[in-house]
């Protein structure tokens, strides 16, 4: 069965083939010739530049900038978060606790979870949830419904998976790989990651492995000056793989406590560069673990945002989520369906263009945020 | 993966299909369905409510008027009102009476602004205009040095002035540009701005001020097509804060449903100009609302899976098979091997084939199809010597044998190969002679609305395919005889979206 299905698939797209093929044939006088979607890469073996010594200091450049400590960073960003976030919880305290539960306010409940880009799936279940425990326990004092509420969205987001971010292990610099579509803020996360990394006292060296968009590398080198990280990099248009590996040796070299690489936007549909990213973490990993890989997804993304960690998780074996532009109207309930549905928890939000706005994600903050200042 | 529209409408429908017609309550049910299959294409709330609303009430009337083939039916309505509102104003850009013509880029962080403006710049230097580039963005780290990349890459005038980085008062270049422009005759100005959030009362009382200083004749508003249910507010935000003409899509080229397109055009009233679907600068083309409407609703887009054919197949390539195909020349296992090897690179077999119409209720089965068959055939083929390749009869018991040693595979493997492969190549042989077995229904298919609607191009290839259409109609024997012996029945796309017409003929073919 499954190879005839192959069989028939081939076929079908054979004849797909064939009539684009004759068709072409009829457009190819007036029309330019159709090409690979594949990005152009520059001679082999460029050889990355490391453009400073990662513990030289830095000579010359900007003064470096002491970054906050990571923790307690989201308690202090959480007003920003609650910007984005109390349309839920509020929205929801009103309906639960408007007395008579109709099958219009559940309505209406499932319609604010759905807005905040929860998916129909996690909406239906926290309903369900609620639903339930609301006939059995009964409760229908604005405390109770609260604190009901608190708990059921801590079960959706929830607090029990790991959300720490790897280490240095022994002798060896941790390897951090950021991921993503494009456009999702890779490079601006690298680099608040790296001066969340270094306010913890760790040194850092950042791969700039996205080789791809124009001034991609000359963004992280800024970042990495600002704080004082060593940047690896490399040509434009050259291999990324080849710029991650050099990142790391860099990395170990100086003993370096993390090395974070960059890597450029790819739409998880191109499978072209979605090989070219496994090779860059196999690449790397001939020399060391990756103990990180770290999806940055961006909060205004809708159900796309699934598909996106799914194949993300195909090919890199994602270990964790960043979640950033949470400061804006969007709600990013598309993380929680992530989670669910992949097991990889949220580790890191970005709340907002600051430098420091980048904290590590505490679930506990997070619902606090949402359901808190009622 | 969600199950698309029509399998859900069709599992709602299937116990009416007896009935012939539906009852309100079937219609209420059926609407349920829209609505959550829009929910899941991102389509904004208060959009899908408005929109199920007006679906409802056609559905409604068309059920009173008792029309046959419910499903049908209701799929066509949806997609008609999606078209309605998708396409209701499309329009170019206003090129302003004195030039310079002043196009303002907004939108969130990460939309695609500074790319976009690039690709804006070279198709309007291949109109014939002298666009020039504005770096407005002095927020973002290296924000102008990319512009200035690009604007090498596409061979168009840069204006800069400061380095970015923090530095410098977009409303200051924005206003010099202006005045740069007029000196240098460049008769288009393209405004990249900072990515900025709605709610971010400072900034966009900055590009208010940037707006006022550039005195834009088009300002479009920049959206990510992967945006879920914040568009609307995004949206709005803009269209208060600073207003804006036209809306360009981004990253069109993933599988974001793209329902975000529909929520904006719906709630702004301001039309979709372009469409930006790759990475290259060349990846940029003019809206398609009817393309859109499919998308949004996932029903098979045979034009975008041609379209993608295209983009992996080269030019050389294609047309070699197409000299092969017209002078009947016989389809060889290198030929084979090659197209195996160029669809890999389309993405998964399952995900192609999903793309047909008419697939949906095969998904379950397509997302188990292992790709890796795929490289066991490609190693077969590979184990072959060239002879055996171009006269696949040549292989008698003792080479076969070898074959599937040399490929790690038995000998019934690479017999089944060479059985299905002597299928096709009737199959091409007959497509040759005229006869394309797979074309006939393609016209009727809703995934195909407006094929003309395109672009020029796809006008062409509209008409290249018509002809077909008029032939299976009158009974080509070709086709007849193929579908007798049961060839690669899955050629046959079905004609419309009946969709359980297809898949027990399937699994018979395939079983």
């Amino acid at each position: 069965m499954d190879s005839g299905l192959i069989y028939a698939g081939i076929a079908v797209l054979i004849l797909i083939f064939a009539i684009v093929a004759v068709v072409a044939a009829v457009l190819l006088r007036r029309r330019g010739a159709p090409v690979i979607e594949q990005r152009p890469v520059a001679a082999p073996g460029v050889a990355p530049t490391s453009t400073q010594a990662p513990d030289a200091g830095l000579p010359g450049i900007l003064e470096v900038e002491i970054p906050d400590p990571a923790a307690g960073r989201l308690h202090r960003l959480r007003s920003r978060l609650a910007r984005s976030n109390n349309a839920i919880g509020k929205g929801l305290l009103a309906l639960l606790s408007a007395g008579e539960l109709t099958d219009s306010t559940w309505d209406e409940i499932e319609e604010t979870l759905l807005t905040a880009d929860l998916g129909v799936g996690p909406t239906q279940e926290l309903i369900a949830r609620l639903r339930t425990r609301v006939k059995v326990e009964g409760g229908t004092t604005p405390e109770h419904i609260k604190k009901m509420l608190r708990e059921e969205l801590l079960y959706l987001v929830d607090p029990t998976m790991d959300r720490n971010i790897a280490m240095n292990a022994e002798r060896r610099p941790a390897v951090i790989l950021v991921v993503g579509v494009n456009g999702t803020g890779k490079t601006t996360t690298t680099g608040k990651l790296a001066r969340l990394l270094i306010a913890d006292g760790q040194t850092v060296v950042l791969g700039a492995a996205d080789t791809f968009r124009a001034a991609a590398a000359d963004q992280l080198q800024t970042w990495g000056d600002r704080v004082g990280a060593a940047v690896v990099r490399g040509l434009e248009g050259g291999d990324p793989a080849a710029v991650a590996f050099d990142a790391v040796r860099t990395g170990a070299d100086a003993q370096a406590d993390t090395v974070v690489i960059d890597t450029a936007g790819r739409l998880h549909t191109k499978t072209g560069l979605m090989d070219e990213l496994g090779k860059v973490k196999r690449v790397v990993e001939k020399q060391s673990p990756v103990d990180e890989v770290l999806l940055v997804l961006d909060a205004t993304t809708g159900q796309n945002g699934l598909a996106q960690a799914r194949v993300f998780r195909e090919v890199v074996a994602i270990t964790g989520i960043a979640l950033t532009k949470l400061d804006g109207t969007a709600r990013g309930g598309i993380v929680v369906a992530v989670q669910r549905e992949l097991g990889v928890p949220v580790k890191l939000v970005g709340l907002g263009e600051g430098p420091d706005d980048l904290a590590l994600f505490d679930p506990l903050e997070f619902v606090e945020a949402l359901v808190g200042d009622l | 993966m969600f199950a698309n529209l029509a399998d859900r409408l069709a599992a709602t429908i299937k116990g009416l299909r007896g009935k012939g017609r539906l009852s309100e309550a079937d219609v209420e049910a059926t609407v349920r369905e829209i609505r959550t299959a829009l929910l899941e294409a991102d389509v904004a709330l208060p959009v899908v409510r408005e929109f199920t609303a007006v679906v409802k009430e056609r559905a409604l009337a068309a059920a009173a008027s008792g029309a046959l083939n419910p499903a049908q039916q209701i799929i066509k309505i949806v997609h008609e009102e999606l078209i309605a509102i998708l396409g209701g104003e499309t329009r170019n850009l206003v090129f302003a009476k004195n030039p310079p013509t002043v196009i303002l880029l907004a939108g969130l962080q990460g939309a695609g602004k500074t790319t976009l403006a690039g690709k804006l710049a070279l198709q309007l230097k291949g109109e014939g205009h002298t666009p020039l580039l504005v770096a407005a963005d002095l927020q973002r780290p290296n924000a102008v040095d990319q512009l200035r990349i690009i604007s090498e890459q596409a061979g168009v005038a840069i204006f800069a002035p400061e380095p970015g980085n923090g530095v410098g008062d977009p409303i200051r270049v924005t206003r010099e540009a202006r005045v740069y422009a007029e000196q240098k005759l460049h008769d288009v100005v393209i405004v990249d701005t900072a990515g900025r959030l709605a709610i971010d009362a400072e900034l966009m009382e900055q590009l208010r001020a940037v707006r006022d200083a550039a005195r834009p004749d088009e300002t479009l508003l920049v959206v990510d097509a992967m945006i879920g249910q914040d568009a609307v507010r995004t949206a709005e935000e803009f269209a208060e804060g600073v207003g804006f003409d036209a809306v360009v899509l981004t990253k069109l080229d993933g599988d974001a449903r793209g329902g975000a397109a529909l929520s904006i055009v719906s709630v702004t009233k301001r039309p979709i100009m372009f469409a930006s679907v790759g990475e290259k600068l060349t990846d940029f083309e003019v809206f398609h609302p009817d393309r859109m409407a499919s998308r949004i609703l996932d029903m098979g887009d045979m034009l975008t899976l041609i379209e993608q054919a295209e983009r992996v197949f080269d030019a050389e390539q294609t047309e070699r098979m197409a000299r092969k195909v017209s002078a009947g020349e016989d389809f060889t296992l290198d030929d084979f091997l090659e197209q195996m090897q160029s669809l890999k690179k389309m993405g998964s077999i399952g995900k192609i084939m999903g793309m047909l119409p008419g697939m949906g209720e095969m998904k379950a089965q397509l997302d188990q199809v292992d790709d890796r068959e795929m490289d066991r055939v490609a190693a077969i083929i590979q184990s072959m010597t060239p002879a055996e390749r171009q006269e696949p009869k040549i292989l008698n018991g003792s080479r076969r044998s070898r074959i599937a040693r040399g490929s790690g595979s038995s000998v019934s493997e690479v017999n089944g190969l060479i059985e299905r492969f002597g299928q096709a190549q009737k199959m091409m042989k007959q497509m040759g002679k005229g006869g394309m077995p797979g074309m006939p229904g393609m016209p009727g298919m809703p995934g195909l609305p407006g094929l003309g609607g395109g672009k020029k191009s796809k006008g062409k290839m509209a008409k290249a395919i018509k002809p077909a259409k008029g032939k299976s109609r009158s009974g080509n024997p070709a086709k007849r005889a193929d579908q007798e012996a049961g060839i690669f029945a899955p050629t046959a796309v079905p004609a419309d979206l009946d969709i359980s017409a297809l898949p027990p003929e399937l699994k018979k073919l395939l079983g």
